[in-house]
């Protein structure tokens, strides 16, 4: 990732015109960051979605599960599903705008690091994640949690989305790049994205187990932490090594 | 390259290795204590499990080749290693399943980590031919495939450690004979099979390879000696092609 | 019940280890059958072409070549 010199603008009448300035990695992440947040901002479609559609589930397990409040087991696994799948809807719009509209065409004309779109994705989608949180959680609450978990429970379950959320906007970022270029890629999107969250949701599933229960929670186990540490320093990595080659022209 | 030179050997070298297992599996092996006859799928099961999962970490390293060199070649052979080890992943699930149903009266058990993450890394790599299928541009197809086998090849090992982390609070191992400790009458045939099985791998591979290889030159001779016409246009596929020089 | 299962005598589990085992050959022998399609249809082919290339350069003078009688000898 070593940026090359600006070239002097040379005075020799003959002198080939000065290449362009490289755009150092922050400066591009921070551009184009902003870009996804204002198009969000500006037409809001994906968190709207999202967010409607974990309510909607949640529903749904309501008459699925035939209960009225669920706790334990039950509650994490309600939570982490319905978070799940409304995250699929947000993986598979995540490059459609910039594959249809020559976004894409027009980043790989730019002479800055092709990470860059991946730093300013997975962040962005990360965003989306969290903003649905906002939404999902209190519903989820509202509509299904039985025990009212502590002040305490609620922070601990924070720290769990942030982490689990890294890993899904990891996953999610490579996942939609290659779904982009297929044309089934809102088939192929979960197909693929699911297995690949199954580490993820068996940490955030047990981690939040404890939290809901109806004895009032018990602490958050460290060692889930942990795991959803490690699993997104890999596929940080990993996503860091390949994503380079999927937004070749 | 040739991939058809030592097919004789390595299927006769499969063959004797493969019978010899099995034979002193029968006879040698003495009976589980637990388990009694049945322990006896575990001589099939284990090394077919961990023959697969070398497979498509094989196909993983052949991707990075590829992503590498660009040689097409390369990925052509990681995609008769995911191929072929998915084959043995079905073989694996089916198998583990009869030994579900022989040890615990049920199809399918979670109780078994190693077999829950089988199953959920057989479903992962389920989706490459689709999404092989899914994208034209026969360069783009082969860039993608092979991100999509290191990103896989990376997550068999990660995800075993999760499925196992989930499992160790609730149930404890059952199926111990898997594990190390295996009575040393027992290590003889495990090892000899894996041996087998492993060869059993490399022999189709190469199988495939070859056959893969000998249509490709079949359709340069054709082109050389018929004309580009007489060559019909290789319609939408998943699988990957040699140049055709 | 589990009890009974697996201490019951042989007939029992025979039938599973036996389809577990029939499991894997079937596998293998599949390959067989594909490998076997794929070679006629090579076969075919190459004979197609050999006729081809009898076409465009005249078949070869059996006098010219030394070759038949080597591939006898083998």
């Amino acid at each position: 990732m070593s940026a090359p010199a600006t070239e002097p603008a040379s005075t020799a009448p003959d002198a080939a015109p000065p290449e362009p300035r490289y755009v150092p990695l922050r400066t591009a992440v921070r551009a184009l960051l902003r870009k996804e947040l204002a198009l969000e901002l500006r037409a809001p479609q994906a968190v709207p979605a999202m967010a409607l559609f974990s309510v909607t589930t949640l529903v749904v397990f309501h008459f699925a599960l035939q209960r009225g409040v669920v706790d334990g087991d039950l509650a994490s696994g309600v939570l982490w599903v319905t978070l799940l799948f409304a995250a699929m809807l947000g993986i598979s719009r995540l490059f459609v705008a910039d594959h249809e509209e020559g976004g894409l065409d027009g980043f790989l004309l730019a002479p800055t690091d092709r990470t860059a779109l991946l730093v300013a994705k997975a962040v962005g989608l990360f965003a989306f994640l969290v903003a649905l949180e906002v939404v999902a959680v209190p519903a989820f609450a509202l509509l299904l949690l039985g025990p009212s978990p502590s002040f305490g429970a609620y922070a601990q379950l924070a720290v769990l989305l942030l982490l689990a959320d890294a890993g899904i906007a990891l996953v999610g970022t490579l996942v939609g790049a290659i779904a982009v270029q297929t044309r089934t890629r809102d088939l192929i999107v979960p197909l693929m994205a699911l297995p690949l969250l199954i580490p993820v949701v068996i940490a955030a599933a047990r981690g939040t187990s404890p939290l809901v229960l109806q004895g009032g929670s018990q602490g958050l186990e460290v060692r889930w932490l942990f795991v959803l540490g490690l699993y997104d320093l890999v596929f940080g990595l990993l996503a860091y090594a390949l994503f380079d080659y999927l937004i070749e022209d | 390259m040739l991939y058809g030179t030592r097919l004789r050997a390595l299927s006769i070298a499969t063959l004797v290795t493969m019978t010899a297992a099995l034979a002193l599996a029968f006879f040698y092996a003495p009976m589980d204590a637990d388990q009694g006859f049945m322990q006896k799928i575990f001589y099939i099961h284990v090394p077919m499990g961990i023959v697969a999962l070398c497979g498509f970490v094989w196909g993983g390293i052949n991707a990075i080749q590829h992503l590498r060199t660009r040689d097409a070649k390369y990925d052509l052979r990681s995609y008769v290693a995911i191929h072929l080890s998915l084959i043995l992943g079905a073989g694996v699930l089916v198998t583990g399943s009869i030994w579900a149903k022989a040890s615990w009266g049920h199809w399918w058990v979670w109780d078994e980590p190693t077999l829950v993450s089988f199953l959920i890394v057989f479903l992962l790599y389920a989706t490459y031919q689709p999404m092989r299928f899914s994208i034209e541009d026969r360069e783009k197809q082969a860039r993608y495939a092979s991100v999509f086998a290191i990103t896989a090849g990376a997550f068999v090992p990660l995800n075993f450690i999760a499925v196992r982390l989930a499992q160790a609070y609730t149930h404890p191992r059952v199926f111990a004979t898997a594990d190390g400790g295996l009575p040393a009458k027992m290590q003889l045939p495990f090892y000899l099979s894996l041996l087998g099985m492993t060869l059993l791998y490399i022999t189709l591979w190469r199988y495939e390879m070859a056959s893969k290889n000998t249509s490709a030159k079949l359709r340069a001779l054709r082109r050389k000696l018929a004309g580009d016409d007489a060559v019909a246009p290789v319609g939408r596929t998943a699988a990957p092609s040699l140049p055709t020089t | 019940m589990i009890l009974a299962q697996t201490t019951s005598a042989l007939p029992d589990n025979t039938g599973y280890v036996a389809a577990a085992y029939l499991v894997f050959f079937a596998l293998v022998l599949i390959y067989v059958v594909i490998m076997a399609s794929k070679l006629a249809r090579f076969e075919r082919e190459l004979t197609e072409l050999n006729d081809v290339a009898d076409e465009r350069f005249g078949p070869s003078a059996p006098a010219a070549r030394p070759a038949p009688e080597e591939a006898a000898r083998r």
